[in-house]
């Protein structure tokens, strides 16, 4: 049963067939006039260890998905099993208990008509632990034994391994495209169930949220999914409060570290900055939650606001613009850094300060870059999660007043999908939706960065 | 002919070149304080944790002199070398001796403020040293979370004055407490500790490395090295390009509804959690592996070729050992981001309450970060404290990760 033995097994016959290939390989040298073969030596061995390991290695994939349901059907042969509970989930129960105790992950069961099953499982999972060494001892020795037979002085070996690495480069670049192929089914894919029960307009174009986990999943009611407020969340916390903090500060920063710092500041200041950006997000929800917002509410209070919430859009904004800063300034390093020498020196030698240099020539020709940076920071905010979770509070609000709490998109994933709510419910689905649409705008935000940063690369070269 | 020559400056000229260099200097002014803002943010930030996190390594602890031979208390040191040595303890009466004791030393009010699970502090003691079973022994054990309150001067009002009494006699104070990185998680912040989620960490980030290391190095080298320029790569990089950019609670919803469906058993698994990040990470890996591989000059792939050998061996031969500092640097600052990563976590659900360390890469698990969050929730004073004691030891990871980053940059960089 377990696949940890099988793989121990491979890779020992693995190895084993490497040794014994070497070894037939060299005894061609020592045979062959002038010690010439056609590849050498160990190149023989991971031929046939690549033929050995490889077809084991599929087969336990495949038998470790296989096994338990062979398990179970060998079970449900048994005489035992015939006084079980009809279909459904109780059976099921009662299986997965019985398996548990035999293969000793639980120590007793709970369910008395478990108790019978117990032993013809333990056998079943016996039998299929042998049968599981068995066939992996079959199909290591035939894939070895076939390749060592092609074994000869003149036999291309090199070649025949090489379009085998070949072959696991190409696989290895194709995760990405399985993954992203990932992303797009599970998130249509879970949609389209969530469109079945509530309309594209009324999610897309309501202005009221709040789905009830607890209703009847059958018949929901279409105006509690309306994604207006979370929408507008999202936008006013992430690219209107979080921008208003972030960009200005990294731009200056960007500027100050580039234009003006001592080479000797500047070894200090620029990794404090980039330490910003590795503090995990938890880290800055918990204090946003704890030190920022209680503390905007005090001053809110102080400043004669009776109804300032200690959760609040302006805490989590806040301290999500911090977060960004180092991210908008190194975009705006990098596109300030790629402006021509030259238009800088002509500016200066007509008697420009350096400031009005860098307001008059260098922002407005380093322009699209810092853009396309904005868009990309925005794209990072919206899509952060921790801190909105922490600090923006869970009430869906259509409010221009930063001192309110207000809730994203992010964070109603989160919630949607941490309640108790089953998968058959759209409150739950329609986490997916949402997240659908923060996948598109994202992807949609990256792109235009992407295209601007490109036209802009074509100015100077 | 002897007057100079000198620039004309008229007094309205004297007067804008005034206000000129003004801005010039208001300018840069600016510029410095944008980047004191953002390093006094992040002062603030640690100053604050380490100001409360401080506290968060050290509890609330009783002074409990136990005489075991008067308590009559007898085991036999052999039993203790069996499986559950807790229990065995627990059965020859341990926490009735403790309870005893205490009451005897702190008075019947103040052994009622010991916590309930503390004999099993006692008990670990004894089951690390046999011997201490034969005589008197003084144990510093857990308070009850009141009392700890109380001892901070608020909470309920009457336990006040005995926090006040028991302190001034030296029998209930503020210790170090080195459970707190070795315990895991519990419902009383007296009781809690990080080595549950900090195991969840290593198991978790072993996977991810196990998976993205390999796939994107391997994905790197087939883009950079050997990959036509077809619709195919095409596709294969703007995808690698995209997935660095998607927000991570999307790889979360990933995971749910692939990884979770694939396996059902394996719900808040190290595996699965490593596995979700490995998905995150890989795309970090290809783009600094790909940086690293094209720094390496193409005269080294040209002189390998040129004395016989294969366009694969050219890369595993040559290529790949010099591009490796560079790779591995990226791998590590991808690594401290998984490390760092609670979203995706939360959606796997590695949320729930761990009280065991998980011992296996599918048994039930949470991580340094979801802990953090977990403890977060929780409103007692305690519990403040403690949250901000583990994002210490968080921050402290990190710091050594990116520490080993810089170093290796620094120690392997290398201009060609």
């Amino acid at each position: 049963m377990s696949p940890a033995i099988l793989l121990l097994l491979a890779f020992g016959l693995g190895l084993v067939a490497w040794l014994a290939a070497r070894g037939r390989a060299w005894s061609f040298r020592r045979q062959a006039d002038g010690g010439r073969i056609a590849a050498l030596p160990s190149y023989h061995g991971w031929y046939v260890a690549l033929w050995t390991v490889i077809p084991t290695l599929i087969f336990i994939v495949l038998w470790s998905m296989v096994a338990p349901q062979i398990a179970t059907n060998s079970v449900l042969a048994d005489p035992a099993a015939a006084n079980l509970p009809e279909f459904g989930f109780e059976r099921q129960n009662v299986l997965n208990e019985a398996a548990a105790v035999a293969s000793g992950a639980a120590r007793g069961v709970f369910n008395p008509a478990a108790e019978a099953l117990v032993e013809p499982y333990r056998i079943a999972f016996f039998r299929i632990r042998l049968m599981g060494i068995a066939i992996t001892l079959i199909i290591a020795f035939a894939g070895g034994a076939w390749a060592f037979l092609r074994l000869k002085p003149d036999f291309r070996a090199r070649t025949q391994v090489e379009r085998t690495v070949m072959a696991f480069l190409l696989l290895a670049s194709l995760v990405a495209i399985l993954t992203t192929l990932g992303i797009i089914v599970s998130l249509v894919f879970e949609t389209i169930r969530f469109f079945g029960m509530v309309s594209p307009s009324d999610f897309l174009f309501g202005t009221h949220w709040g789905p009830d986990p607890m209703s009847n999943p059958a018949n929901p009611d279409p105006d509690r999914y309306g994604a207006i407020p979370l929408f507008w969340g999202t936008i006013y916390i992430g690219a209107i409060i979080a921008m208003l903090v972030a960009v200005p500060l990294g731009l200056m920063s960007a500027i100050y570290l580039t234009q003006y710092a001592a080479p000797s500041w500047r070894k200090w200041l620029k990794p404090a900055l980039e330490v910003l950006a590795g503090v995990p997000t938890v880290v800055y929800g918990y204090f946003a939650a704890l030190t920022v917002a209680p503390a905007i509410r005090d001053a809110a209070l102080a400043v004669g606001i009776s109804n300032a919430s200690s959760e609040s859009a302006l805490a989590a904004g806040l301290v999500m613009g911090v977060m960004i800063i180092p991210f908008v300034s190194s975009m705006a390093d990098d596109s300030i850094a790629a402006v021509p020498q030259a238009m800088r020196d002509g500016s200066l030698a007509m008697g420009a300060t350096r400031s009005e240099t860098i307001r008059r020539v260098l922002i407005p020709a380093a322009l699209p870059g810092i853009v396309a940076g904005v868009m990309l920071a925005i794209s990072r905010a919206i899509g952060e999660t921790m801190i909105v979770v922490m600090a923006a509070g869970a009430a869906a609000n259509l409010t221009a007043n930063p001192l309110e709490a207000m809730t994203t998109v992010t964070f109603q994933i989160v919630a949607m999908l941490t309640g108790e709510g089953s998968f058959d419910h759209p409150a739950t689905l329609s986490a997916f939706a949402l997240g659908m649409v923060l996948f598109l705008v994202t992807l949609g935000l990256n792109f235009i960065a992407l295209r601007v940063v490109k036209r802009f690369r074509e100015a100077y070269e | 002919m002897s007057e100079q020559i000198r620039p004309t400056r008229t007094a309205a000229f004297e007067g804008r070149l005034k206000k000129r260099y003004a801005a010039e200097k208001r300018f840069k002014i600016l510029g410095l304080l944008a980047v004191l803002f953002s390093v006094a943010v992040l002062a603030l930030l640690i100053f604050n944790m380490t100001m409360n996190g401080v506290g968060g390594f050290q509890r609330v602890e009783m002074k409990v002199p136990v005489d075991f031979r008067e308590a009559g208390m007898t085991v036999d040191p052999r039993a203790l070398e069996q499986p559950d040595p807790q229990g065995v303890l627990e059965r020859s009466g341990l926490p009735m001796v403790i309870q005893t004791a205490a009451e005897k030393a702190l008075g019947a009010d103040g052994a009622a403020q010991l916590g309930q699970n503390a004999w099993r502090d006692a008990a670990r003691e004894i089951i690390a040293k046999p011997s201490l079973l034969a005589g008197t022994t003084t144990f510093w054990l857990p308070a009850r979370e009141d009392m700890a309150t109380a001892l901070r001067g608020d909470g309920k009002a009457d336990l006040q004055p005995l926090a006040a009494k028991l302190s001034k006699a030296g029998v209930l104070e503020r210790r170090f407490d080195w459970g707190f990185l070795n315990r895991a998680d519990a419902t009383d912040p007296q009781m809690v500790g990080i080595w549950g989620a900090l195991k969840g960490s290593i198991l978790t980030m072993l996977v991810t490395l196990v998976l993205a290391f390999p796939i994107g190095v391997l994905a790197a080298l087939y883009l950079e090295e050997y990959a036509p320029k077809n619709r195919w790569t095409d596709i294969i990089e703007v995808s690698i390009n995209n997935l660095a950019a998607v927000p991570s609670i999307i790889f979360g919803l990933l995971g749910l509804a692939v990884f979770l469906s694939i396996f059902p058993n394996f719900r808040s698994a190290p595996l699965i959690g490593g596995m979700t990040l490995a998905l995150m990470t890989m795309p970090v890996i290809v783009i600094s592996g790909r940086n690293a591989i094209k720094a390496v000059p193409p005269s080294i792939r040209d002189g390998a070729l040129a004395i016989g050998a294969s366009p694969v061996q050219v890369v595993f031969h040559h290529v790949l050992p010099l591009a490796l500092p560079g790779i591995l640097t990226g791998t590590i600052i991808g690594m401290a981001r998984a490390l760092g990563e609670t979203a995706p976590l939360l959606m796997i659900g590695m949320r729930a309450f761990v009280a065991t360390p998980p011992d296996s890469f599918t048994s039930p698990a949470t991580v340094l970060p979801v802990q953090i969050f977990l403890w977060s929730d929780e409103i007692d004073r305690g519990f403040v404290e403690r949250t901000s004691a583990a994002i210490i030891v968080l921050l402290l990871f990190l710091l050594v990760m990116n520490g080993l980053a810089i170093y290796l940059r620094n120690r392997f960089e290398r201009k060609w």
